[in-house]
């Protein structure tokens, strides 16, 4: 590939995807995306619920058959084996062990990446977790539980961090705390992709990947953002987007049907 | 395989298990009371001379037959567990390969069963004192293989059930014939033929007759090495039948 050479020196990006096309079933939910996730920032994915961004997270981390287009992590192709041992993955519904303590949630996933005790111990730590070591992960509460599974998610070192609604019913503070954890990692190296329905969140992001119904409505800054949706407020910026989003693609829709009813 | 994730895996069931008072009791204590329940129930029978006690004939089917039954329930509610919990996915993300994770299931459950069937084997033999020919410690190894059979039958069956309740309801289509058929309530030879071809099909069928071995004879028989070896290529066959069920990807 030929670059030029001021980029020569920028990291290639951690993901990229050309024309990714996703079905679930019969149904298509994700309409040919093409975006990048630069290396080492945070990238935020955005959109409402059933918007798809679970699904195109599953389809990053390998777990989504991929319909057609090209999705590429880390200079290799979605599901690649030698890529479980480089990205991390905190799902939705915190999947973790609820019968057994948060410490040996934290320290089966730690054993599968072929990393230490004491890696485990900092996980839980770093999610706010020490005190709670030894609770059994089905008696904590629906914030703390959902940490367990973010700390299983770090505890490998990853490259590349996916997180799927990380900050869902935190406390504010809590909230605050995790995103500082998320920059100090992408300053590190990290590169995460973090999903959120939350507007307010998007402003904590290097760059937007905006959602809606399966499209790609862009990729920008959130300065870029509150410019082009006409918003110092990120909601309504999004909110705006979507209506000069929406407005072409109906007129386009409609010259479309009236080309092919003037051709018969 | 790797021994590490092996190992880890092996452990996080055992872990999960030492969490549920209840399955341990399932596993370690239940398989005595109802064996004491069949002793109990043949207590007063009337024998002719020389004819042995039914209890001698059937306590070692019904050694066989608890961790067949109790590890396949235990198994496939677990996995199914994994499946809809998301761990399964999760694991499915991590560099831990599908044979890590089943035969660490076959491990853990394999344990379990040995403690199960030493600890039933040893209450039929001081405690009623069974009586019969072979040795206590082929009944025992029958029992572990019969364990490891529900449990990759087990494995096999939770990847067509989506609830726990659609689990449970393997048991009387997938157990209970084979329970029918094994040759516990009517001998092999004096059943129809169908029922005979049905029974050649079913792997429980393999442990009885090799129980039967081990009453009958003080030394190991050929037939029953080969009934062994028989249930091991089944238990084999269906964990790697089990293994393509777990998908990477869903489509």
């Amino acid at each position: 590939m030929s670059r030029t050479p001021s980029h020569a020196s920028a990291p290639p990006p951690a993901v990229e995807a050309d024309s990714l096309v996703v079905r679930l079933g019969h149904t298509e939910v994700l309409h040919g995306l093409t975006f990048s996730v630069p290396s080492g920032r945070v990238t935020g994915l955005l959109g409402p619920s059933g918007s798809g961004k679970s699904t195109l997270m599953r389809a990053i981390m390998g777990v989504q058959r991929v319909a057609s287009g090209a999705l590429t992590v880390l200079d290799r192709k979605a599901g690649a084996a030698a890529l479980r041992q480089l990205i991390g993955y905190m799902t939705q519904d915190a999947a973790v062990y609820s019968d057994i303590t948060v410490l040996d949630n934290v320290r089966y996933f730690a054993s599968l990446h072929g990393r230490s005790r004491a890696d485990a111990q900092e996980a839980v730590t770093a999610v706010g977790l020490s005190g709670f070591e030894k609770r059994k992960a089905a008696n904590l509460s629906g914030g703390q539980f959902s940490r367990v599974s973010l700390a299983c998610a770090l505890v490998g070192q990853p490259k590349l961090l996916v997180l799927d609604e990380p900050t869902v019913g935190l406390d504010p503070v809590l909230r605050v705390d995790l995103w500082e954890r998320f920059r100090a990692l992408a300053d590190a190296g990290t590169t995460l992709l973090v999903s959120s329905h939350v507007m307010e969140e998007a402003s904590r992001c290097d760059s937007l990947l905006l959602l809606r119904d399966g499209y790609l409505l862009g990729q920008l800054t959130p300065d870029e953002l509150r410019e082009r949706g006409r918003s110092q407020d990120l909601e309504q910026a999004f909110l705006g987007i979507i209506q000069a989003n929406s407005a072409p693609a109906r007129e386009s829709a409609a010259r479309a049907s009236a080309a092919k009813e003037s051709a018969v | 395989m790797n021994p590490r994730m092996l190992a880890a895996t092996t452990a996080r069931v055992l872990n999960q298990l030492r969490h549920d008072p209840r399955s341990i009791g399932l596993i370690l204590v239940v398989p005595s009371v109802l064996l004491a329940v069949v002793y109990w129930l043949f207590e007063n029978e009337t024998l002719p001379p020389g004819m042995p006690r039914t209890f001698d004939r059937i306590g070692p089917i019904m050694l066989a037959i608890f961790p067949f039954v109790i590890m396949f329930l235990l198994t496939s509610i677990t996995m199914l567990r994994e499946r809809t919990s998301g761990t399964l996915e999760r694991l499915m993300t991590t560099p831990i390969h599908k044979a890590d994770l089943l035969f660490g299931y076959g491990i853990a459950f394999s344990l379990m069963a040995a403690l199960q069937s030493a600890i039933a084997t040893g209450v039929a033999y001081w405690v009623f004192g069974l009586d019969i020919k072979g040795d206590a410690a082929l009944v025992v190894l029958v029992a572990v293989v019969n364990a490891v059979l529900g449990v990759s039958l087990g494995l096999f069956c939770s990847a067509f059930a989506r609830t726990e309740f659609q689990a449970v309801q393997f048991m009387p289509v997938v157990v209970i014939p084979q329970i029918l058929l094994c040759g516990l309530f009517v001998p092999y030879a004096q059943m129809t033929d169908v029922f005979q071809v049905l029974s050649d099909w079913m792997p429980l069928t393999y442990s009885v007759k090799a129980l039967q071995e081990i009453t009958a004879n003080t030394d190991p028989t050929g037939e029953m090495w080969r009934d062994l070896w028989i249930m091991a290529a089944v238990l084999l066959g269906l964990l790697i039948l089990a293994s393509f069920t777990l998908r990477r990807k869903s489509s």
